[in-house]
């Protein structure tokens, strides 16, 4: 089927991952093929929740292949601080531009908006719903440290919130990967996700920890997210989860030699800085990786035969 | 051996509680305590002046107890039929006219139920000021939200949007 819009990983299948992975490391490789591909297009910015990082990425993107940026500006300067709904604000946005990035606090929102709009839309984060462009970056910077099968993968942090984990470990299922969830038993994957998890894969290729030590030195690749200490209801209980999930170079000794360290940014203390330095630390490489993922998917949904016909002419949705 | 009473003459007990109709709606075998969540599912709540009988926790063969609810002059949709098999999974349909069941049937699950249940999870779109009509995939054992992905599967009658 066509892919009108990019609103989950879970709408992408292995073929469509590929295409997109490999379309970006062609971009990656020689940027300047690409510089006027898309000239004259402009890419609509909805970002109702801040988001300096993803944005840009997005912006420099675009610009990147020639195109230009529209910019609705923060929430509090807008329309939408006067009460606008979300369903209006991308009708009218759509009227400007070939295609919309869309951040919005809550779960679903990019679901609704794309039912409103002709144009591609593409989630950037729906509230603790889905983050599908990081999951791309993610599966790229994967892809690049370590391959993606017979592949065994360590997710720690936040797994409840975490909208980047939940897309990614969707992602990872139609790869050949074994996939471990650690976290505090407070913020262990949503029951759907791990519902969604055992749809797509049996659930044979995952298992949920409380500690890294015992999965630590099976791991090619670990990711790390943020525990956010304003999911806790008070400090002490942040205090004594937090320093369990943080990972320092002591830690590494137990790890494989090869072992990738990832992380979406912004971190706090997850993951020490001595670990910057070394062979392990993928996530600044990851964070740059935005740009030629994103100039993929943007030439892939912008292009005349449309995401559907670049984006796996039969995928399984 | 049956539970089924629209056809018993005289001084059956559960004709004493729930009134025969003439034409409309009977919901049988809803199960106890139900009746009034099937009312809401329905959006039936009497202020059309529609006639309604309740009964509630009646002697059931089957069930134990059942609850049973009479609509006079209102033949259900097989749309609203299938929704009621969300809260009442064990519940038969007859359709009256001129006091005989014209049409015996048992509720199915529907795949999609829209416009029905409002999702528990406040976090999602559906819940604020957009829109958005709710929708919901059904389940083997629960529904799943179509915008945020939430599965709902015990208290569905809560969700039941008034
Ligand atoms: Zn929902």
């Amino acid at each position: 089927m066509r892919h009108d819009h990019l609103i989950t990983s879970k709408q992408l299948s292995r073929e469509d991952i590929e295409t997109v992975l490999d379309r970006a490391a062609e971009i990656d490789a020689d940027p300047s093929a690409v510089a006027d591909r898309h000239a004259n297009t402009l890419l609509g910015l909805l970002f109702f929740e801040p988001s300096t990082r993803t944005k840009m990425s997005f912006e420099t993107a675009m610009k990147r292949l020639g195109g230009d940026v529209v910019d609705m500006g923060s929430v509090e300067s807008s329309s939408v601080k006067k009460g606008e709904t979300l369903a209006d604000t991308v009708r009218v946005i759509e009227g400007y531009a070939d295609a919309l990035v869309l951040r919005h606090p809550k779960q679903g929102a990019a679901t609704m908006a794309s039912e409103y709009v002709d144009v591609p839309l593409l989630n950037a984060g729906d509230g603790a719903g889905h983050h599908p462009t990081q999951t791309l970056l993610d599966l790229y910077t994967i892809r690049e440290n370590a391959g993606l099968d017979d592949l065994t993968v360590g997710i720690m942090g936040d797994l409840k919130y975490g909208r980047t984990v939940h897309s990614l470990a969707h992602a990872l299922t139609n790869f050949d990967v074994r996939q471990h969830f650690v976290s505090p038993e407070s913020l262990q994957l949503p029951r759907e996700v791990v519902y969604d998890l055992h749809q797509a894969d049996d659930g044979a290729g995952i298992r949920e920890h409380d500690s890294l030590e015992e999965v630590l030195p099976s791991l090619d690749v670990l990711y790390v997210t943020r525990i956010q200490r304003e999911r806790f209801p008070d400090e002490q209980e942040y205090q004594k989860v937090a320093g369990e999930y943080q990972i320092g170079p002591e830690d590494l000794e137990a790890a494989s030699d090869d072992l990738t360290i990832m992380h979406p940014l912004p971190r706090v203390d997850e993951i020490a800085p001595a670990i910057d330095e070394t062979d392990h630390a993928a996530y600044f490489d990851q964070a740059h990786n935005g740009v030629p993922v994103r100039m993929a998917l943007l030439d892939l949904f912008l292009s005349d035969d449309g995401a559907g016909g670049a984006l796996g002419g039969d995928g399984d949705e | 051996m049956s539970d089924d009473h629209e056809h018993h003459d005289g001084n059956d007990d559960h004709e004493l509680r729930v009134s025969k109709i003439r034409d409309g709606t009977v919901i049988d075998h809803v199960r106890g305590g139900q009746a009034l969540n099937v009312l809401a599912i329905l959006g039936i709540d009497g202020s059309e002046g529609e006639e309604l009988s309740v009964g509630m926790n009646v002697p059931s063969d089957r069930l134990g107890r059942k609850d049973i609810v009479k609509v006079e002059g209102r033949e259900l949709s097989q749309d609203e039929v299938d929704v009621l098999s969300l809260i009442a999974p064990d519940a038969t349909i007859n359709i009256v006219r001129d006091y005989e069941v014209i049409e015996k049937h048992r509720v199915e699950p529907p795949e999609i139920v829209e416009g029905v249940l409002s999702c528990p999870n406040t976090g999602c779109i559906t819940t604020g000021d957009e829109p958005v009509t709710s929708r919901f995939e059904v389940l083997e054992d629960g529904v799943r939200c179509s915008y945020c992905g939430t599965i709902a599967r015990e208290e569905l009658a809560s969700l039941i949007e008034t």
